[in-house]
């Protein structure tokens, strides 16, 4: 397990096409970084916000590496991801828990993470669709939805595989009924659940 | 989403004192409803206290033969436990129909009492609300009100309830016990939620500095001839526009006791005692079911839009109490209506 780097001083870190949108401005209201030595407890050492109230420490374990957070309370899950870690495999479609683009898993089980507050993860292991991949070889979710063509523009595609690894993980879907229905919080609009029912199905009789 | 505060609780106790510390903070466990609101500015709470650390996560047992569920446990591992769906299949049905896996692995039994009406108007901050905002009108009375009530509805709101897993829990008789500053006390379920009458606002009889610790079951789970039937506009992770829980007692073909609930349809689950009386004692069958419907829709007022619950109501709860009656339970994946 090893310690996330500052955010800004990540050596191998590219910007992405959008920050260079964006004019790089990542406004790092919400992160600052802190060191190794960070105790645990929610009510160190708050960094004010102009009028605002204090952040939140949060020691989160995100794909295996434990990042400490200072986080502006508001900052759901989904935010501190994408525009703090960089980790934007996780999509924001409806944000407001209605179509599964954004679903992660905690502890090992799926949540959305556009309504999970940021400061409720405190002492949590997530893993996102950019930690499902090991040494080089996809996880067999993506390489069946490969394998089935399931998806076409893609924009639900972690979600769906985030929420495909929680469903075997529960080992409480046999038939492709039970798949469509515990499946049923991921949407799809291009309408490829056919072909993501027979992919999970594959991985399934991988797992 | 507006500024506030967070902290975490340790214990009920202090989880109680914090509450009468900081009038206007809110109790924060899943999420999955007030997150959602909150960044449409309908919840606006100064602080939240997360209580997601309480020892509340227990399914126990407790004297004379019930379950005690924490309030803290989640709606899939409460849906999935083996006592549940041994003794109580109802409620674990009623839990399966409701939202998504992802949302039941975060929701808390304890939210799922309190989550909010999805009434658009309540929702749209810029529409008047009486549940949003006391006194500002109603517009769903005369607005677009499909989704909304069609029983205890009063001139100030015809806002749902939105939860499947409490109308099975109104079936089963369930408590909900609380703590606050003046100590424990026990709500039966009955009592727990309110109808709108003139303070919409108010969705239920916990008080705002009290906390839910637990939901108790009694023994009776009306195993064998039971149901849970929902009606809406797609087969999965839609709202109710009807459902229906139903646990029969059967001697022979007959029935020596029915209870039955509707969600959907009013501010709170709905249950008729005069319409189960009616089911007393006679042969179960279509000829005892149809007239205990019109005793429940009897009241029945549409708006217009909803209106065609009436009847969708009156036909679920005959095929309702039917499916009880053969044994044959709605599935929850297979959802053709039998």
């Amino acid at each position: 397990m090893t310690e996330s780097e500052p955010h800004a001083s990540s050596p191998s870190r590219r910007p992405t096409r959008r920050e260079v949108v964006a004019g790089g401005a990542t406004v790092p209201i919400a992160m600052v970084p802190l060191t190794m030595s960070m105790p645990s407890d929610a009510t160190a050492q708050p960094a004010a916000r102009d009028g605002a109230s204090p952040t939140v420490s949060v020691n989160v374990t995100v794909n295996g590496t434990r990042h400490a957070l200072a986080l502006d309370p508001r900052s759901t899950l989904l935010d501190v991801l994408r525009e703090h870690l960089d980790l934007t495999g996780s999509k924001k479609g409806c944000d407001q828990g209605q179509c599964g683009a954004c679903t992660v898993l905690i502890d090992g089980r799926r949540v959305v993470s556009c309504l999970t507050l940021a400061v409720m993860t405190d002492g949590a292991s997530v893993t996102t669709i950019e930690g499902l991949a090991k040494d080089g070889t996809l996880h067999p979710l993506q390489q069946a939805f490969i394998d089935h063509d399931a998806f076409q523009c893609g924009y639900c595609t972690p979600g769906q595989i985030c929420s495909a690894a929680g469903l075997i993980a529960e080992g409480k879907a046999k038939t492709p009924a039970e798949i469509r229905e515990l499946m049923s919080g991921n949407i799809c609009r291009c309408g490829a659940y056919t072909n993501i029912v027979a992919a999970i199905q594959q991985a399934m009789g991988q797992s | 989403m507006i500024d506030f505060q967070f902290a975490r609780a340790g214990n009920v106790a202090d989880a109680v004192r914090q509450m009468a510390a900081s009038p206007g903070a809110k109790f924060v466990a899943g999420g999955t409803n007030l997150v959602d609101l909150m960044k449409m500015d309908v919840e606006q709470p100064a602080k939240l206290i997360d209580v997601n650390r309480l020892p509340l996560d227990k399914v126990e047992e407790i004297a004379g033969g019930g379950l005690r569920i924490g309030a803290l446990v989640r709606n899939s591992d409460l849906a999935y436990h083996p006592q549940v769906e041994r003794r109580y299949p109802m409620l674990s049905s009623a839990l399966l129909a409701g939202a998504s896996q992802q949302l039941r692995n975060m929701a808390s039994v304890g939210g799922n009492l309190l989550q909010r009406t999805r009434c658009a108007y309540f929702y749209d901050i810029a529409t008047p609300c009486n549940k949003r905002q006391p006194g500002s009108g109603c517009s769903a009375i005369g607005g677009l009100n499909r989704m909304n009530a069609i029983l205890g509805t009063s001139d100030a709101c015809i806002a749902v309830h939105p939860s499947d897993m409490c109308v099975a829990l109104a079936v089963l008789e369930a408590k909900v016990r609380v703590t606050g500053p003046r100590g424990e006390r026990e709500i039966p379920f009955a009592d727990f939620h309110r109808l709108p009458g003139d303070t919409p606002q108010r969705d239920t009889n916990l008080d705002a500095d009290e906390l839910i610790t637990a939901v108790e079951l009694p023994p009776r789970g009306f195993a064998t001839n039971y149901t849970y039937l929902k009606i809406r506009d797609r087969l999965s992770y839609a709202f109710g526009l009807v459902s229906v829980a139903v646990g029969l007692d059967l001697d022979g073909g007959n029935i020596r006791e029915a209870r039955f609930a509707l969600g959907g349809v009013a501010h709170r689950p709905w249950r008729k005692a005069e319409a189960e009386a009616a089911l007393r004692g006679k042969a179960a069958g279509e000829a005892a079911f149809a007239p205990a419907a019109d005793i429940v829709l009897r009241d029945a007022r549409g708006f217009g839009h909803n209106t065609f619950k009436i009847d969708l109501a009156r036909r679920a709860i005959v095929r309702a109490l039917s499916q009880a009656a053969r044994g044959t339970p709605q599935s929850q994946s297979n959802k053709k209506i039998a």
